[in-house]
């Protein structure tokens, strides 16, 4: 009787792998993976794209930097963790900018001002683009609920990773920004 | 979809949160279940913590070994609190080992010990479940059906439902299952068994499956070889293991 129980098991568990193996087979289908041509704030997603314009009056175009590995930050002068991570982004910036690395800081305008921005840039030295975004066009296509929000995107213009709220250290940045590069290359 | 949870001036990050309440009311239940195994509820804390101290501390030593650079222009980073600078393989490895060396030490049964940790295991497992509708993580594919929600800029199948229902699913009947006389070791590779058939089955409706060979999802290839695993354990503890009777109920 033991000995047909455990036969019993041995067919149950022999049936369900072999229709695990059809499930597999069912269900392949590359199709299915998310393709990466829908815009969404989400990582494997098209990056969102928008056009806003820098302190300095210059119009800068996401969909423009395809090819380069981009860090688009949405910060606000009145938030610390902001203030905080401004210092590292910077070094980073100036660090791998020559090989094809770009910070756009996204000034969410609509919950801070023109004047308190660039006041802050220049305090600091900030030598990436502030971009200003008046009317919460990046923000709302962001979905931002926390700042800072930030959104490492690669050369292909696809969101790599996502990462709300901070301080961020150098050596996530550095570590980050180092993939993208070698992916891009 | 709700990533961030704001109180007053404090946002709460919800998706990491969910993880450790549950693996802090995982631990609890565990706790509760250890002495019925034999083990103390001292003794398995202090398994848990070990697995997640070894887990953290070489967790971070593998990032700085795979990023050497980024340490060495800031070392202050070393010690920094953000959890994007931890390594997976290496936290899961050197949990494992500082389990097994804990284990051994404390003169804990392999079966019985992992038994005692499934309950903790299962609500993980749930915690990740929650944590992925927090963070829209693990997004279903697309689709046309009714219960289809709107996600990512596409109706989807609701997955992270789908894995939050698998997985509390398998916590009830694991609940079930301790009630009951079983094997030593019977609890844990029923748990791994689960969770890899409900992953083989649930894979085909993400959307975001990394693929084999152009077109498998290399996520089921995996949980069916677990599965198969899980079964051959089975049948191998059914010869080899103690069998733990129900305990008579008394009142």
């Amino acid at each position: 009787m033991k000995f047909l129980q455990l036969n019993r098991a041995r067919l149950f568990y022999s049936v369900i792998l072999i229709l695990g193996l059809g499930w597999i087979w069912f269900s392949a289908n590359p199709q299915s993976a998310t393709s990466g041509k829908i815009p969404a704030p989400q990582a494997g997603f098209l990056a969102p794209d928008f056009s806003l314009n820098t302190l300095t009056g210059e119009n800068i175009k996401l969909s423009d930097l395809r090819g380069k590995v981009v860090l688009v930050n949405i910060w606000a002068s009145w938030c610390l963790p902001c203030r905080a991570e401004m210092p590292a982004l910077d070094r980073a910036f100036q660090k791998y900018k020559g090989q094809g690395f770009i910070v756009l800081a996204i000034n969410s305008t609509i919950q801070d001002s023109n004047a308190k921005a660039a006041e802050f840039a220049s305090t600091n030295k900030l030598s990436f683009p502030i971009l200003l975004d008046e009317k919460g066009i990046a923000t709302r296509l962001y979905r931002v609920q926390s700042l800072p929000s930030s959104f490492f995107i690669g050369t292909d213009g696809i969101v790599r990773e996502v990462i709300i709220g901070g301080p961020m250290s150098e050596a996530l940045l550095m570590s980050r920004i180092e993939k993208l590069l070698q992916e891009g290359h | 979809m709700i990533p961030i949870l704001q109180i007053g001036p404090f946002a709460l990050p919800l998706a990491p949160f969910s993880i450790l309440l549950m693996f802090w009311l995982g631990l609890s239940l565990a706790e509760k279940f250890a002495p019925r195994r034999g083990i103390s509820a001292d003794a398995l804390y202090g398994l848990t913590m070990t697995g997640l101290i070894t887990g953290l501390i070489a967790a971070r030593i593998g990032f700085v070994f795979r990023y050497p650079g980024a340490f060495l222009e800031s070392p202050l980073s070393l010690f920094s609190l953000n959890p994007g600078l931890l390594d997976p393989f290496s936290a899961i490895s050197a949990a494992l080992v500082g389990m097994l060396v804990y284990g051994q030490r404390a003169r804990m049964h392999f079966w019985n010990a992992l038994d005692v940790l499934t309950p903790l295991l299962a609500m993980i497992a749930v915690g990740i479940a929650l944590s992925h509708i927090a963070s829209g993580e693990a997004f279903g594919a697309e689709t046309n059906l009714p219960w289809g929600i709107e996600l990512w800029g596409a109706m989807r199948h609701p997955a992270q439902f789908y894995e939050l229902v698998a997985n509390v699913s398998i916590l009830l009947f694991l609940g079930w299952k301790t009630q009951k006389s079983i094997h030593t070791g019977t609890l844990f590779l029923s748990f791994l068994g689960l969770q890899a058939g409900t992953r083989l089955f649930l894979e085909t409706y993400r959307g975001d499956s990394s693929l084999i060979l152009g077109e498998f999802r290399s996520a089921q290839i995996l949980a069916w070889v677990i599965l198969a695993a899980a079964f051959m354990g089975l049948e191998w503890i059914k010869k080899t293991q103690v069998y733990y009777q129900k305990e008579p109920d008394h009142g």
